[in-house]
């Protein structure tokens, strides 16, 4: 199975199961059993196929493997061109492996067209996955635009009160960021002559062009991250989205974004990504700050995690541009951490809100006295979101201050001060859901985790504590990918001083 | 000086003219309403002009001693043209017999209009193309008052005739003041003296710029681009539905292709002066089109709108110019005709126990109640507003790839960022049909033609990213032919 197309074949085994779904006609009740159950094998099939990607790749080659061409647009350089590193490949497996667990997961919380749903979701896998393999400029983008549509359906259909405020936002505030991005592809295009992106990422562009292209490709990746202030929209989203648009929001839509500054923006125009990192770190630092001190007041759990997921993200851009090998590879293993992390804690809230339709923190508290279980899965993946060392969320947080460390300590400094309150409202919250007296009536009669949550939780349980005890599994095979970045900045970087030492 | 008289490459047209005035009399001759018989009559002329326009070939033919030209731009332009009116009569039919309305004039004069299209776009001379504009035109304002019961068909009648009265006038002083300061109204004859080729160069005075805007504005009229819009939605929402229909493709493709050809043929070398204004007319367009549709409750007000941003788009292509700026413009025209059809297919079918309906409103929880229909709008939708994979997307990638590459970055700037605002409304209509509950649910069937029309445009629409490149040569090939220097 050498020469099988495996990424095309991850890309679109999702949407094939979409169409086979569409077909599933009869009885609303059959219909929706049948849905749900091709849509996990389907999901859980791709997640294998995905699988053989992570096994057979090499990791110590820092190209693009398992590349496939096509021709697309004739008269343009526009072609079907995929193929992925050691940076993307794991974020495809992030994308395939946490749709399964999201189509089971959304077994009990959707109840009405349910066969829409999972060909909403299925469609979502395709073009998350696709938009993390294609080496084509257009293709990217192609992917990475047409995510909004299935994500605008789900938080819009299946959403909580304020819904339709939320998908229109978040649908208008992507596009607004991304449109300019198209243009700065266009730009690109006509200067380097190819929309092929290992050969942009060779092509270095004068510098005054450098700023504009950063700053249109800043617009639609800082909408994506998202950074303080363009943020507002994700905790919107959020909310109203059903638990496992969170899941997959969190997950993997906003690692979007800073994939987009690792693959554009740093290889591709890395004058002025030196340029405008002041500007990357003040808006991080404020935004792991701030946004931390707004989650400590929050009411609703669901808010509460999505601010402290802007916090986390500012770590992450924050890693990525203080280019040293230790901050970009933190920032990607925080992304990783981070989809898995955020996820769990997602459908943590997702399980207490299918049986008590609420998020307000108030209406729980002394949850531990009759779910056990529950309290126990809570408190693993409130320890991964703390960093507590041995969770996956303390290799990525402290890497990335090592990285920064060396560059600047100050924004180390500020950093860090994220992390003691990151624990504060982490820990405020676990202790007002779970800790204290069950006093409330409602609350009496609260089972604990059924099988198919237990089942949910099991693999993203055993990942975080795999990731937290074994970094180096993760960490090898994008060793080789990370330093080809760096050299390759360093090298532009150089020339760059050259230029302008000889300019003088 | 006269040529043998070829009438080779005009024979699509005189087919047609023969055609039409055959049905007329047939009309006229039978005593029962003969109105499906001649519908299916127009539907066939059509097709078989169509396969006469391909059977053309390649090269370029003149006629008339130059008044007429016949070359792949054209015969682009024309399979356009024809497929849109050949749908629109096929979706005309039910709505005729279900108000009552059915005459038999009404297919014969979209075959008359649509043969007025076919000169325009095969005009070569200014003097052919105010024939063809007139034959369309006279036909347009007749059926914009086809419902001669209803009060808002009249209405619409009389002000699409006012109006557009008053661009043939603007049209016609701006051909005369370029007569008057070039001494030519052929197309090839004034791009002779633009370019200096012919001995007596003429710098663009002051009387040639005039007429040049005159020109240009009587042609906006007939583009409905701002500031010459005003027309377009009182005419969209008074005319009969199947009447907005045909009028928001076919005559929209005849006038921009006309539009290209009289601005890259004749002007060709006047780009400096007249990008100014077109780049003008096209981001009023865009935005005007974006924010009023806003606001608007009736679909087809919505549609008049959402086509006078759809023209200020295409404009962006044509203020780019350039073989890949025409291009772009083909390739919008060419999925603009499949989404507008779609929509209006859908549109059509809207009613609910029978009684035809035009709220947006009505469309509630229509994701419900028919989730085909649902689905085709919503891609439709999707498509309009240029999301990708769907065909908009492209349209909008190529006047843009243009418009870069010719370096109007403002331009793009605001164009694209009106494209975010149009999206806004196309969003309001998916979010009425999937978010919303189910109002009235609308009828069911819908009809085979119009679920054949809606079948078709979807499948385009969806297809078209994977397949390409048969649009994308065929619109590249038609470009080259209009910048013989650069092929």
């Amino acid at each position: 199975m050498n020469d099988w197309p495996l990424l095309s074949l991850t890309t679109f085994l999702p949407l094939l199961g979409a169409l086979f779904i569409l077909t599933i006609r009869g009885e609303t009740e059959v219909v929706a059993r049948n849905a749900r159950a091709v849509a996990l094998l389907t999901s859980l099939a791709t997640f294998i196929v995905s699988l053989f990607i992570a096994v057979k790749f090499n990791g110590a080659s820092p190209d693009f493997q398992f590349k496939e061409t096509a021709n697309w647009f004739p008269g343009t350089t526009i072609a079907y061109s995929m193929g992925v590193d050691g940076v993307s490949m794991w974020f495809v497996i992030l994308s395939t492996f946490l749709t399964p667990i999201c189509i089971l997961s959304s077994f009990g919380g959707v109840k009405v067209r349910v066969k829409e749903y999972m060909v909403a979701f299925l469609i979502l896998e395709t073009m998350m996955v696709g938009m993390f393999c294609a080496l084509d400029l257009v293709l990217f983008y192609i992917f990475f635009e047409a995510v909004l549509i299935p994500m605008f359906i789900i938080i819009g259909v299946w959403g909580g009160a304020r819904r339709v405020y939320a998908a229109f936002k978040f649908f208008l505030y992507t596009l607004a960021g991304s449109v300019l991005m198209l243009l700065a592809m266009l730009v690109m295009y006509f200067e380097a002559g190819t929309t092929d992106i290992p050969s942009l990422m060779a092509h270095s562009f004068p510098f005054a062009l450098q700023q504009w292209l950063w700053l249109a490709f800043f617009a639609s990746f800082a909408v994506k991250v998202p950074m303080w202030p363009v943020h507002t929209w994700l905790p919107d989203a959020h909310v109203e989205a059903p638990t496992a648009g969170s899941v997959i929001l969190a997950g993997v839509l906003l690692k979007m974004g800073a994939y987009g500054f690792i693959r554009f923006s740093v290889p591709m125009l890395p004058d002025a990504s030196v340029y405008f990192t002041p500007l990357i770190y003040t808006l991080s630092i404020v935004a792991v700050i701030y946004t931390s001190l707004v989650a400590l007041v929050q009411d609703d759990m669901k808010k509460l995690i999505a601010y402290s997921s802007v916090a986390h993200m500012g770590y992450v851009t924050i890693g990525i541009f203080s280019m040293t090998t230790q901050g970009v590879e933190g920032a990607i293993y925080q992304m990783l951490s981070h989809g898995v992390v955020s996820g769990a804690l997602f459908l943590c809230v997702g399980v207490v809100y299918d049986r008590m339709h609420t998020r307000e923190i108030n209406r729980y508290g002394g949850l531990a006295t009759r779910m056990p279980l529950y309290a126990a899965v809570f408190m693993l993946f409130t320890m991964a979101s703390v960093g507590l060392p041995g969770t996956s969320g303390f290799v990525g947080e402290f890497l990335v201050l090592l990285g920064v460390f060396q560059v600047n300590s100050w924004v180390a400094f500020f950093a860090a001060t994220g992390l003691v309150l990151g624990a504060a409202y982490m820990l405020v919250l676990y202790r007002r859901v779970i800790f204290g007296r069950l006093t409330r009536e409602d609350l009496k009669t609260i089972l604990d985790l059924d099988m198919r949550e237990v089942a949910v939780f099991v693999p993203l349980i055993l990942v975080v504590i795999w990731m937290g005890v074994h970094p180096s599994t993760f960490i090898e095979p994008m060793h080789a990918s990370v330093a080809k970045l760096i050299d390759n900045y360093e090298l532009a970087r150089a020339a760059h001083e050259g230029l302008s030492v000889a300019a003088r | 000086m006269i040529k043998t008289l070829d009438l080779v490459p005009v024979l699509p047209e005189i087919f047609m003219a023969v055609a039409g005035l055959a049905l007329l009399m047939l009309g006229v001759f039978r005593k029962e309403d003969n109105t499906r018989p001649i519908s299916v009559l127009v539907i066939l002329v059509l097709g078989a002009a169509m396969m006469l326009v391909s059977s053309l070939g390649a090269e370029k033919h003149l006629a008339f001693n130059g008044l007429f030209v016949a070359d792949r731009f054209a015969g682009f332009a024309k399979g356009l043209v024809l497929l849109a009116s050949a749908f629109s009569v096929a979706m005309s039919l039910q709505y005729l017999e279900k108000e009552r309305i059915g005459r038999f004039e009404y297919p014969v004069l979209v075959l008359f209009a649509t043969l007025g299209m076919m000169m325009m776009v095969s005009a070569n001379d200014f003097m052919s193309l105010y024939l063809g504009l007139e034959l369309q035109s006279l036909s347009l304002y007749i059926l914009a008052a086809y419902q001669r019961d209803s009060l808002k068909s009249t209405e619409s009648g009389i002000k699409y005739f006012v109006l557009g009265a008053l661009a043939s006038g603007l049209l016609l002083y701006g051909v005369s003041l370029l007569y008057g300061f070039a001494g030519t109204t052929s197309f090839e004859g004034l791009h002779n003296v633009f370019a200096g080729g012919d001995g007596h160069h003429v710098k663009p005075g002051l009387g040639i710029i005039a007429g040049l805007v005159f020109v240009v504005a009587g042609l906006s009229f007939k583009l409905s681009a701002v500031p010459f819009h005003m027309w377009a939605p009182d005419v969209y929402e008074g005319a009969p539905t199947p009447v907005t229909s045909f009028f928001a493709v076919a005559p929209k493709i005849a006038a921009i292709c006309l539009f290209v050809r009289v601005m890259t043929g004749p002007f060709g070398d006047l780009v400096e002066q007249w990008r100014q204004v077109v780049v003008f007319i096209s981001i009023a367009s865009m935005f005007v089109g974006a924010f009023a549709a806003v606001v608007q409750t009736n679909i087809k007000r919505l549609m008049a709108y959402s086509s006078i941003g759809h023209v200020g788009f295409i404009l962006v292509g044509v203020a780019a110019g350039g073989e890949l700026g025409i291009q772009g413009v083909l390739i919008y025209l060419a999925i603009y005709l499949f989404m507008n059809l779609g929509t209006f297919a859908v549109i059509l079918s809207m009613r609910q126990k029978g009684r035809l309906v035009e709220g947006i409103s009505d469309l509630a929880g229509l994701s419900k109640t028919n989730p085909v229909m649902a689905f085709i709008m919503a891609a439709l939708m999707f498509s309009m507003a240029g999301v990708p994979p769907l065909a908009g997307f492209w349209g909008k990638f190529y006047v843009f790839m243009a418009a870069i590459e010719a370096h109007l970055y403002t331009l793009s700037i605001l164009g694209i960022l009106s494209s975010v605002v149009s999206a806004f409304y196309y969003l309001r209509i998916i979010k009425i049909m999937y978010f919303d509950d189910a109002a009235e649910p609308l009828d069911r069937p819908v009809g085979r033609s119009m679920a054949l029309v809606m079948a078709v445009s979807t499948l385009v629409i969806l297809a078209f990213t994977l397949v390409p490149a048969p649009l994308v040569t065929g619109a590249k090939a038609a470009a080259a032919v209009l910048f013989p220097a650069a092929g």
